[in-house]
């Protein structure tokens, strides 16, 4: 197998029930993702670019088709291996940062480490680190409530970089920033591909989002439709 | 352990919700412990009456007094060790609410019959040596400062003097305690040959004796034997285990213990509620919290132990506060409800029980906000 895939997904099927009805989102996908990709996945909504993050960040199982990560086929491994893999490989960013209202920025970063052997002091530098990565060192101990949007955005990725995972996966990292902390937010992510070489795939509504990217994909009616490199 | 921080947090997140479950836990923890004491001090002489030792009564009443010279007749009984015998004497000191029980009985085969008793050799000594001794329990020495030597005065109701006077002295020659918890240290006992020489009528009488029997297991059959000695005679006999006979007197107070179940039934079924309302809230208000955990690597399993963790951590503290606090409250209540209760303490086996009823709460309160958590779809979760 060539290792310089990481992603690789195949006839890949997602189907949902709504009431009666059965919903196709995603319809014979194939995808592939080199390491060291920055992906940019645009389309409009309801267009089914959740459901494919989910099924490559293993939050989610595919109805039919195969998905492997890093050589791994991650379909059909049970809940608690597939946490695991979760833990160990795929830190992921939300729109809404999704942080623990009652954790500091250093103990929402810290999360994640729980699940490692890491001893308390090496979990609290590791937070650390990636607070300082993200450029927040000077906010360790506040709390999300007294962030800013993109400040809560870092503390997100920063949660998401803590355990060193190979692939992030963000869902419209920007969408809920002004065009400036948006800006910074994509800088930041740019240097983690670029410094740090994160294998990343960002869901987006913003073509100007996706002028980061290495490669840009377009998704409609769940089939990949088109294609871009810059 | 790790998670502990996180489990407190979580606790903290809505502090007046978590204060006032945790109020309603730590009161009704106390009222268990108050009922606890309660239960055990009307039912004290159960657990403390001496499996070998059988009551022998009047078969009318209690109050029906018997012949002294059956204490004879009794000892010859096969498997019967030893016998002595009481009076009620029911006196008043100073105020009839001073109440605590007077009883004229035999030293030596006393202090035979009772080795729960501890009094120290010289004043053992002393007590036979002296005609109006007495000897006194701790409680009741501490409650009305009596000191050895001191002459107490009891006003007799039942028992008047000879002389028509009803005031009756004793010299205190000796106090006694013991090691075994639960035993009755409220209680003053006096010569019974002293007794019998001046009391006005009455004589050769007395109350019930108490019998020890050689071999526990055969008590039931030597208290037939006893009933049937006796049977046909002028006075005839009712005999039975001391336990079973503390427990008829406890009886007469209604069952209380029904009563405590009930009263702690409804309580422990409301704090359910309470606490399982307040860990459903709490599950329900971090739907996407949990599912972000799951996201970053929670196991499903994991999700579940951190909510039980929290409702068992939330309900242990609280009813283990609630035990301590009426556990001190029981304590200081201890001296002045002793008129009304000789023996008032919360039992070990109470606060045992009581720590596992607090698991148990956090347990059952936790297990379906906890089980709805560990079903949580993270791609449903994430969409709210
Ligand atoms: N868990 C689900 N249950 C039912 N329908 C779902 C679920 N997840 C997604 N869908 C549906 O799948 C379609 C694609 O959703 P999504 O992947 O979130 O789109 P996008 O992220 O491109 O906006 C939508 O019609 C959505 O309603
Ligand atoms: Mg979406």
């Amino acid at each position: 197998m060539n290792s310089d895939v990481l992603v690789q997904a195949k006839s890949v099927e997602r189907t949902f029930r709504r009431g009666s009805e059965t919903i196709q989102v995603l319809d014979a996908l194939d995808l592939q993702i080199k390491r060291g990709e920055f992906l940019a996945l645009m389309g409009p909504s309801g267009s089914g670019k959740s459901t494919l993050l989910n099924l490559i960040g293993g939050l989610d199982r595919p109805n039919n088709g195969t998905i492997s990560v890093d050589g791994e086929q991650i379909d059909q491994m049970n809940e608690s291996k597939l946490a695991a893999w979760r833990a160990r490989h795929v830190g992921f960013v939300f729109q809404f940062y999704n942080l623990i209202p009652v954790l500091n920025a250093q103990r929402n970063v810290e999360l994640p480490l729980l699940l490692t052997n890491l001893s308390k002091t090496e979990r609290r530098k590791q937070a650390e680190l990636a607070l300082e990565i993200v450029g927040l060192s000077h906010r360790i101990k506040h709390f999300p409530r007294t962030l800013s949007g993109g400040e809560q955005q870092r503390v997100g990725i920063a949660r998401a970089i803590a355990s060193d995972p190979t692939l992030l996966l963000c869902d419209e990292p920007t969408g809920d920033l002004d065009r400036k902390s948006g800006d910074e937010i994509l800088e930041l992510l740019t240097a983690l591909n670029q410094d740090h070489g994160k294998t990343i795939i960002m869901v987006t509504h913003d073509a100007h989002a996706a002028t980061c990217a290495t490669r840009t994909l377009y998704m409609d009616e769940g089939k990949l439709t088109a294609e871009m490199k810059p | 352990m790790k998670y502990l921080s996180f489990i407190f947090t979580n606790l903290g997140r809505k502090k007046i919700r978590s204060s006032l479950t945790f109020l309603s836990i730590m009161i009704a923890f106390i009222l268990y412990g108050l009922l606890g004491a309660v239960q055990a001090a009307l039912s004290q002489g159960v657990d403390v009456a001496g499996a070998d030792r059988l009551v022998v009564r009047h078969k009318v009443s209690i109050i029906q007094l018997l012949p002294i010279s059956y204490t004879q007749r009794i000892s010859q009984i096969e498997g019967v060790d030893l016998v002595t015998h009481f009076v009620w004497f029911g006196g008043i000191y100073q105020d009839p609410k001073n109440f605590f029980p007077q009883m004229p009985v035999e030293p030596e085969s006393f202090l035979d019959m009772y080795p729960e008793f501890t009094l120290p050799a010289n004043q053992v000594e002393k007590w036979k040596e002296t005609r109006t001794g007495a000897i006194v329990g701790r409680k009741s020495a501490d409650r009305f400062g009596w000191k050895i030597g001191d002459r107490v005065p009891i006003q007799a109701t039942i028992w008047p003097k000879v002389d028509g006077s009803r005031n009756w002295e004793f010299d205190v020659v000796g106090i006694y305690d013991s090691d075994k918890k639960g035993t009755d240290l409220t209680q003053f006992f006096f010569r019974y040959d002293y007794f019998d020489e001046t009391r006005s009528r009455g004589s050769g009488l007395i109350g019930w004796y108490v019998v020890r029997v050689g071999d526990p297991d055969r008590a039931v059959e030597v208290a037939s034997t006893i009933d049937e000695t006796f049977a046909n005679s002028p006075y005839e006999t009712k005999a039975e285990t001391e336990g079973a006979f503390v427990q008829a007197f406890a009886k007469q107070m209604g069952n209380i213990t029904a009563i405590v179940i009930a009263i702690m039934g409804a309580v422990f079924f409301t704090i359910l509620l309470v606490a399982g309302n307040t860990m459903g809230q709490s599950v329900r208000e971090r739907i996407v919290e949990l599912g972000v955990m799951k996201a970053i690597g929670f196991t499903d399993k994991k999700v579940l132990a951190i909510v039980l963790s929290e409702s068992i951590t939330l309900s242990t503290l609280a009813g283990g506060l609630g035990l301590l606090l009426s556990w001190i409250l029981v304590q200081g209540m201890s001296d002045s409800l002793s008129g009304i209760f000789p023996v008032f303490y919360l039992p070990s086996s109470s606060i045992v029980w009581g720590a596992g009823f607090t698991l148990l709460l956090g347990f059952i309160a936790g297990a379906i906000p906890a089980f709805q958590a560990k079903q949580l779809r993270i791609a449903d979760a994430l969409r709210r």
